[in-house]
This record gives structure tokens, C-alpha cells and sequence, in this order.
């Protein structure tokens, strides 16, 4: 993409199509379906963190008359209990079956046991008393120190750690290790001048998106069963769910309700099976519905980590070698996102010799789940922190710094390819000319800046146009809109017809009426679901071509059409496309268009984060009192949600940084599982977030477009770490920065 | 034993059954189908529930059903008129107040409640006001500046 190009609708802040809905109460989410003749589900969670089940007796529950149906492990048909025991089926299908009913061992606080459908919700909670249950209490393991010491209680005793150089011979808490390396590393810091090496930890946080997870499901004997609820991928909820309970594809329907936030928590299953095999068992719907407090429990979290980094450079402000060890708590099952935060941790930087190891360990915490840009927080955090510290070390201002090394097209990554074309730099370019960054910085303020980076992904998307015979059309799409996706679907749509973006209505299809989509996620849907739009929509236009010169007795070749207008070349003739789709009955029948893509070519997305940060030294409580976010859209088409996901990303991060974790007792007991406790910010701990959008086209895709969801998370930790550390004159090595931390520091110091 | 009441909602005189534990927000939901009115925490933490309870800014997962008797509330679904939507209304989707959009119908109320008791709040004062209503998507900056907005605009159209 070289030259600008005059768009007609991209670029503008049109009002959401599913926007009336959403601020008149009308759309319809994960809790609000109810059906003739529903019932409710309840689960039975563990009380302990860590535990043998010894005893399970579900006979009381099943004879209480309000009780339709109870599900248990044993009901994964596909899953063999014996075999995970022994070690011989141990798998990611293996793993979902034992976290959404435990498998004679429970491995965290919250860990569903058992699930009871009966005519109330009420009815249903109070059966599962009478769920005769007894464990054998085991020593919890709470963090990345205690799991991988010697004396640590193993979660999993055939789990034997991937990737060392010798096959393990002993079971161990380490499930993988991975390496990542280029250069020379210990010629890299022989060459520096000055050395960084610092230990950074952060907590286990949660997505804290504000709908709980819920579903209503209908199991059908004789065509598809279906299950309503709030995912960011429909299709796969339905290949679990088959998986699960040895269903073909094809005997499941997955409608994706509205979705009440996800940012990856909505990205995997919890109840939908289990509803289901209660719906199959009673031969009723049924409903089910998390707490708040089962959602903190039981589902998400995203990692906590520990990082060792090491950065060397010259005197000039060359980096000469970047080193990271790096650990990530998977929580009770194995899948941390290690790998992703090992190949982003220094990708910002264009450096010779860079060595990467990461270890993906479990504890007894629940099973984390993607979390925007997966891994990569926690990574750059500590890498971006490093960084800064070097900077000021050297003397030389940390975007200047930055620029020096900065990450450019050919630049090597770790991971394997060359970056294309990025806008590290612009955003670093436009860091430096904002009215942020050269404000002065108020009395007893600190501030803080930090790169971020993430791959954003392609992927199957498939897509189908439908024109009326008025004009009109639906778009049917199926990735799930988790922040105003259909809005941008119908303005790329609207773009290449040429006609009113509120003449085409997209919608979210269910699994039956759309080919299969990948999950929403990886930033992926603007571009690949985008892309297969505007492809579909491009189909359309051929079929346009085709039908006029049919009307006009020309061959389509000598049709142009633009704007929404099909020309006649060979004279002064014009339909425009109502005109022709009001012939369509004359020329063949109805018009539609379709695309069945696997979209290639992701433009990664870089963002520059300033943020300002006020310490009050007597309470060692922080406020954010100015903020920036930068980021390269490559384009924007809808500048509003752009803003938005920036501005979402940046106060999650800030949430992150200053306020947010889990807190465990020594017992492994959840003591925060609430809102009151788990503290996310609120409007009035927040000023406004100012959002800079960069455009630097992504080639791959018709309008430039790179994902924008993720990144935006990423810088916030170290550029709020930062100025903390700079506010308070001591390091910040450990998040979040919470007042009872920053006092202990600033009592150090005295 | 279930209670008989009789209240008002969005204007409509309404009668329902109900348990002495259930929650208005329980009914209101899963009774009457106004499923509207969303449930975030169930603890008074996030104001997805916020209704308008005899024009009082409640939680309607910390109020009990049969509290309701005699009362006048107001949802979500009442703040429009047929497809007339409010100025508050109109605001949020102008500024593309809402991603995912399930805190919204909380904030539309609490918005409402808001400027009814304080046509010209500042914008610290309609941060506080609005700190009960979590939002995860947007990191307020959109939702602060429609609330404004749609303050401004009441006001001259006032
Ligand atoms: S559901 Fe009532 S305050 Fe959260
Ligand atoms: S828009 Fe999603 S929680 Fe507010």
C-alpha cells in the first residue's frame, strides 16, 4: 500500500449497528435466554486448593424429587479416567475434562466436583448438600518458587518436563522449558559498556470482564443440540463440546450471544459441556449460570510470572546483548503462555545477540486462560522496565534510547521470521512530538514510558453477503464482536458497494449458518473477518458487473462499476446497485457474495504508553494524573473503537500495575474472589486516557489494516512500574504497586 | 410461601409472585423478562443492576422483591421512548461509550440519576458518581465524555 487513499466510509465514526439495541437493554447476552420448561444447573466446588477426592456419593442428591439430573467426571464418555490416572491419555482435551469436573484430585480452590440440574436455581444449590463428598487434604503449592523447589507436592504425577536437554526422568511441577536464542550472547555482554540485571515478579490477575460465564443449552437426540452463550468462538465451543461428549460437529449448534467482555477468558469452555450432558440426562433445557465469585475462582486468570532480565549496552546507547529466564505460573493445568511471552519479550528491540528461556510451571490456582496479548505483559514488563533503567543509567532519554535500537522492517526476530514493514518508530516519533511528553513534569510526580508489542494473528474467516431485491443487504459473519466489529464489517462492505454503511446489516451467525470462523482473538477479526468481507464483497461486485452488462447486451468487461453505480463503457448507460438488484429475478436470480479465507500476512502492532503518576508518601497511594497511549492501527477503520481498544488496554494495564491480584491464605483459599476486593479501576481512579492513532498500512490487507486489541496492554505495566520508580527515587521490581508496597519502600529508603 | 406484589415499572402496573429471598434484580429477570437490567457480581460491586427505585439510585441485586410493592421503578427499558431514544442514550452511542456493552444499561441509569440531581456536574464529579459502575472495555474515557456531552445537550434543550 504506498500512496494515501480517499475513502468514502473507512476512516468515519459511524453510530454501532448493534448500538440501539445495547443502550435500550434489547440485546440479548449469555444470562438472558430462558426457555419453556428450563431447569437449573449448579456446580459443587472444592473447598480446598489441593486435594484427594475420597469419597464421592451423589445417591442422597438423586433422590431428592427437585433433582432432574447430576454430572460427574464419568460422564466424558471420550475422556478414560483410568488412563489419565496412569499417564497414558494425558492431553489438552484430558486436561479441559478434569478442570470442568475433577477427576479424583482437585487442584484448586473453586475446582468444579460435580454439577446438580433440578427445577429452581435455588432448588439446585441446595441439593448439592446433598452431595456426600470427603477429601484428603494435600499441601497447596501457591507460587513459581514453591512449585519448582525439591520439596514441593507434584500436581500431576506422570507430568515429566519437555524441552530439557536430557528427557526428565521424575515427575516435576515444570511442565516445559523452552529457548529462543540469536547471536552470541556472552560476546554481547563482554561488548558492553554498562549492565542491567534485575528480578521482576507480577500476581495472578484476572480479565475481570463484567458478564459471568453462562449458557442454556437444549440437548437434541434426534438433530442438532444447542447451546446459547457468551464465547469469543462459537466453533470451537462446539469442537470441545463434541470432543467432550464424542458428538459429531455436526449434531451441535453454537449461537454466540451477545458477549459481556472476553479479552481471552471467553476463549474455552466451563459449563456449556456440562449443561449439556445435564440437558441430555433430564431431557429439559437447561440454564447455568457463574458467580462473580466462581469466575474469580474458577475461570481465567492470566499468569503470574517471575523474570530475570539482563541488558548490556554501550556508552552510545547501543544494545549489545538482552537475556531473559523467565517463569510462568499455568496455573493447575499445564499451558501457560510461555511461548508467546518468550518470542515477545524483546521484540521491540533490533538487538545482535538475545537469549530467551521460559518454563511453564503449574500450581494449585485455576487453570489461566488467554488474557490480551498472552504472556507478553508480563515479559515486556520486566524487559521494558530493564530497558529503563539502562536508559537513565547511560544518560540518554529513554525514547531517544529506544529509537537507537529500535525494531524495524528486516529486523531479525527470535522467533523466527524478518518484521515487514512496523511503526515502532512512528509511534516513538509521534511519543516524542505529543503535548504529553513535552509537558513538564508536575512537583512530586513521576513519569514513565514503555514500548509494547504483539504478533496479531491471521486465520480462517468465512463470510457471506446477501443483497435484497431493494439493495439492502445482511452481511453473515461469525466472529463473535466483543467491541464494535460489526461496525467495521459494515463500513469495509459499504466501502467496496458503494453504498450507506446502514444499508448492510452484519450479523454474528450461529455455527449452522456460517462456514467455520477462528476464534475472536489474536486481534484477528478487523483484518482476517475484514479482509473476507471486503473479498465477499468484491465477489459481489463481479456479479454486479455480470448482471448489468446483461441488462445492457454488453459483456461484463465493459462494465466499470464504482461508487455503488455500475457504467456502461460502451455508452452513456448507469444502474446503480438497487437498480440492479431490483433485475435480479430478470438476470438470474438473487445476488450474494461469499469468502472462505485463510487470511495471511498479520501486521504486528506496536504502542508507546506515557503515563504520569503521583505517590502520596504518607499513604504510599498512587493516581495516574495524565496518560497517553500510541499505537499503529495501520488503519483505522473505525477511529472511535481504535481509540477505545487503546484506552481499554491502557486501564486494564494500569489495573494491572497499581492494584490488581489474587490473594491467597497459606491454605490456598481465595480471599479476594469479589469486586470489593479484587479492585478494578473505576472511573474515578482514572484520568482521561488520550489516545494518538499511527497509521502505518499493513501491505496484506486491502485497507492496511493490523489488529489493534491486544497491544495496547502491554506498555502500561512498565510505564506505569516507571513512574512509580521514578516518583518514589527506589526500583520497582514487583507488581502490582500497591500502597502497602510502596510505603515499605519508601520506608526502606529513610 | 411466595408474596403477591404490586408495583410499577417503566410506568406499567405490574404483579408478580415472589420468593421472600429473591433479589428485584431475580425478578425483574428471570421472572418478568426484562432482561435488561444485567447481573455482574450479585453484590452490590459492579452496577450493571442499576435501576431507579421511587427515583432513587439503587442496586437491584441489594433490593428484595418484595420491597418492590408500592413502588415506582424505573429500567433500562423505560429510559427511551418508543424508538425515541434519550439524549443520554443517543450520547453513549455518538461516542462509542460501549464495547461490549453489558455495563451499559447500568450506566445509562445511573447517567440519568446522575444528571437529574446535578444538570452541571464537572467531570470529577461525574467520575465519583459513576465509580459504583464498573466498566472493563472502555477505560471510561469515552463514557465521561458522552455523559458531558449529553449534560451540555440537556441543558440548552432545557
Ligand atoms: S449485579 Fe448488582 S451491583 Fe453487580
Ligand atoms: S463496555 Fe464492556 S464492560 Fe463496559
Amino acid at each position: 500500500m504506498s500512496e494515501a487513499r480517499e475513502f468514502k466510509h473507512i476512516g468515519q465514526r459511524t453510530i454501532r449497528p448493534d448500538g440501539f439495541d445495547k443502550v435500550t437493554g434489547k440485546a440479548n447476552y449469555g444470562a438472558d435466554l430462558s426457555l419453556p420448561g428450563m431447569i437449573w444447573g449448579a456446580i459443587l466446588r472444592s473447598p480446598h486448593a489441593h486435594a484427594n477426592i475420597t469419597k464421592l456419593d451423589v445417591s442422597r442428591a438423586e433422590a431428592n424429587p427437585d433433582v432432574l439430573a447430576i454430572a460427574t467426571f464419568e460422564d466424558f464418555p471420550s475422556v478414560n479416567a483410568a488412563a489419565q490416572r496412569d499417564g497414558t491419555q494425558r492431553d489438552g482435551m484430558m486436561d479441559t475434562a478434569c478442570n470442568i469436573l475433577a477427576n479424583q484430585k482437585v487442584l484448586y480452590h473453586g475446582h468444579a466436583v460435580a454439577a446438580i440440574a433440578a427445577r429452581s436455581e435455588a432448588a439446585a444449590i441446595a441439593a448439592l448438600d446433598l452431595i456426600d463428598i470427603e477429601y484428603e487434604v494435600l499441601r497447596p503449592v501457591l507460587s513459581i518458587d514453591d512449585a519448582i523447589s525439591a520439596q514441593a507436592p507434584i500436581l500431576h504425577e506422570t507430568m515429566m518436563t519437555q524441552g530439557l536437554a536430557e528427557p526428565a526422568t521424575k515427575a516435576s511441577n515444570i511442565s516445559a522449558r523452552m529457548e529462543l536464542k540469536k547471536g552470541d550472547i556472552e560476546a554481547g555482554f563482554a561488548a558492553a559498556d554498562v549492565i542491567v540485571e534485575r528480578a521482576y515478579d507480577t500476581p495472578t490477575v484476572h480479565q475481570g470482564y463484567i458478564e459471568p460465564h453462562a449458557t442454556t443449552v437444549v440437548f437434541n437426540e434426534n438433530g442438532p443440540s444447542m447451546i446459547w452463550c457468551p464465547t469469543q468462538g462459537h466453533f470451537d465451543v462446539r469442537a470441545r463440546v463434541a470432543q467432550l461428549l464424542n458428538l459429531e460437529l455436526g449434531q451441535i449448534k453454537v449461537v454466540a450471544s451477545e458477549i459481556g467482555g472476553g479479552f481471552g477468558g471467553k476463549t474455552t469452555v466451563y459449563l456449556e459441556p456440562v449443561a449439556l450432558i445435564l440437558s441430555r440426562k433430564s431431557g429439559r433445557p437447561v440454564k447455568m449460570e457463574m458467580s462473580r465469585g466462581d469466575v474469580f475462582r474458577a475461570s481465567g486468570p492470566a499468569s503470574a510470572s517471575q523474570s530475570l532480565i539482563k541488558v548490556g549496552a554501550k556508552m552510545d546507547g547501543t544494545i549489545t546483548a538482552m537475556q531473559a529466564t523467565l517463569h510462568y505460573e499455568a496455573g493447575a493445568f499445564q499451558g501457560s503462555p510461555m511461548g508467546p511471552g518468550c518470542m515477545t519479550v524483546f521484540t521491540p528491540y533490533d538487538v545482535e545477540n538475545l537469549y530467551v528461556e521460559g518454563f511453564d510451571v503449574v500450581v494449585n490456582k485455576p487453570k489461566v486462560a488467554a488474557y490480551r496479548a498472552p504472556g507478553a505483559p508480563q515479559s515486556e514488563f520486566a524487559a521494558e522496565m530493564a530497558v529503563n533503567e539502562l536508559a537513565k543509567k547511560i544518560g540518554m532519554d529513554p525514547i531517544e534510547f529506544r529509537l537507537k535500537n529500535a525494531a524495524k522492517e528486516g529486523t531479525q526476530t527470535i522467533y523466527g521470521p524478518k518484521l515487514k514493514v512496523v511503526g515502532l518508530e512512528a509511534c516513538l516519533e509521534a511519543a516524542k512530538a505529543s503535548p504529553h511528553y513535552n509537558a513538564p513534569i508536575p512537583e512530586n510526580v513521576g513519569r514513565g514510558l514503555a514500548a509494547g508489542f504483539w504478533f496479531n494473528i491471521g486465520g480462517q474467516s468465512s463470510v457471506i453477503i446477501n443483497l435484497n431485491p431493494d439493495g439492502t443487504g445482511t452481511i453473515i459473519e461469525g466472529s463473535p464482536d466483543i467491541g464494535g466489529s460489526r461496525a467495521s464489517m459494515q463500513m469495509m462492505a459499504a466501502e467496496i458497494l458503494g453504498v450507506a454503511p446502514s444499508s448492510l446489516n452484519p450479523i454474528v451467525a450461529d455455527t449452522e449458518h456460517v462456514a467455520y470462523n477462528q476464534t475472536t482473538g489474536g486481534s484477528r477479526t478487523t483484518f482476517a473477518t475484514g479482509m473476507a468481507v471486503v473479498e465477499a464483497a468484491e465477489d459481489i461486485v463481479e456479479q454486479l458487473k455480470a448482471r448489468a452488462a446483461a441488462m445492457w447486451n454488453v459483456t461484463a468487461e465493459q462494465v466499470d462499476f464504482k461508487d455503488g453505480v455500475a457504467h456502461n463503457l460502451t455508452g452513456e448507460d448507469q444502474l446503480t446497485l438497487a437498480d440492479i438488484c431490483a433485475s435480479a429475478e430478470k438476470t438470474g436470480g438473487q445476488i450474494s457474495g461469499r469468502a472462505n479465507i485463510n487470511a495471511r500476512g498479520a501486521g504486528p502492532s506496536f504502542a508507546v504508553h506515557i503515563c504520569d503518576i503521583k505517590v502520596d508518601k504518607e499513604t504510599g497511594k498512587t493516581d495516574v494524573v495524565r496518560y497517553t497511549a500510541i499505537q499503529d492501527a495501520g488503519k483505522a477503520i473505525h477511529p472511535s473503537y481504535v481509540e477505545g481498544q487503546f484506552q481499554g488496554g491502557a486501564v486494564q494495564g494500569i489495573g494491572w500495575a497499581l492494584n490488581e491480584e489474587y490473594v491467597y491464605s497459606k491454605d490456598g483459599i481465595m480471599e479476594n474472589a469479589g469486586f470489593l476486593d479484587y479492585r478494578i479501576p473505576l472511573a474515578s481512579d482514572l484520568p482521561e486516557i488520550e489516545a494518538i492513532i499511527v497509521e502505518v498500512p499493513n501491505s496484506f490487507h486491502p485497507f492496511g489494516v493490523r489488529g489493534v486489541g491486544e497491544t495496547g496492554i502491554i506498555p502500561p505495566l512498565a510505564a506505569v512500574g516507571t513512574a512509580v520508580a521514578e516518583a518514589i527515587g527506589q526500583p520497582i521490581s514487583s507488581l502490582p504497586c500497591s500502597p502497602p508496597k510502596i510505603l515499605k519502600l519508601l520506608m526502606s529508603a529513610q | 410461601m411466595k408474596s403477591h406484589i404490586s408495583t410499577t415499572i417503566n410506568g406499567d402496573p405490574v404483579e408478580f409472585l415472589c420468593d421472600p429471598s429473591q433479589t428485584l434484580l431475580n425478578v425483574l429477570r428471570n421472572d418478568l423478562g426484562m432482561t435488561g437490567t444485567k447481573e455482574g457480581c450479585g453484590s452490590g460491586d459492579c452496577g450493571a443492576c442499576s435501576v431507579l427505585f421511587d427515583g432513587e439510585l439503587v442496586c437491584a441485586c441489594l433490593v428484595l422483591g418484595v420491597e418492590a410493592q408500592g413502588a415506582e421503578i424505573e429500567t433500562v427499558e423505560g429510559v427511551a421512548t418508543h424508538d425515541q431514544l434519550h439524549v443520554i442514550q443517543e450520547k453513549f452511542l455518538e461516542h462509542a461509550a460501549l464495547q461490549c456493552g453489558i455495563c451499559t444499561p447500568g450506566l445509562i441509569v445511573s447517567t440519568k440519576a446522575l444528571l437529574e440531581e446535578n444538570p452541571s456536574p464537572t467531570e470529577e464529579e461525574a467520575r465519583y458518581f459513576l465509580a459504583g459502575n464498573l466498566c472493563r472495555c472502555t477505560g471510561y474515557d469515552k463514557i465521561i465524555k458522552a455523559v458531558m456531552d449529553a449534560a451540555a445537550t440537556m441543558r440548552q434543550g432545557a
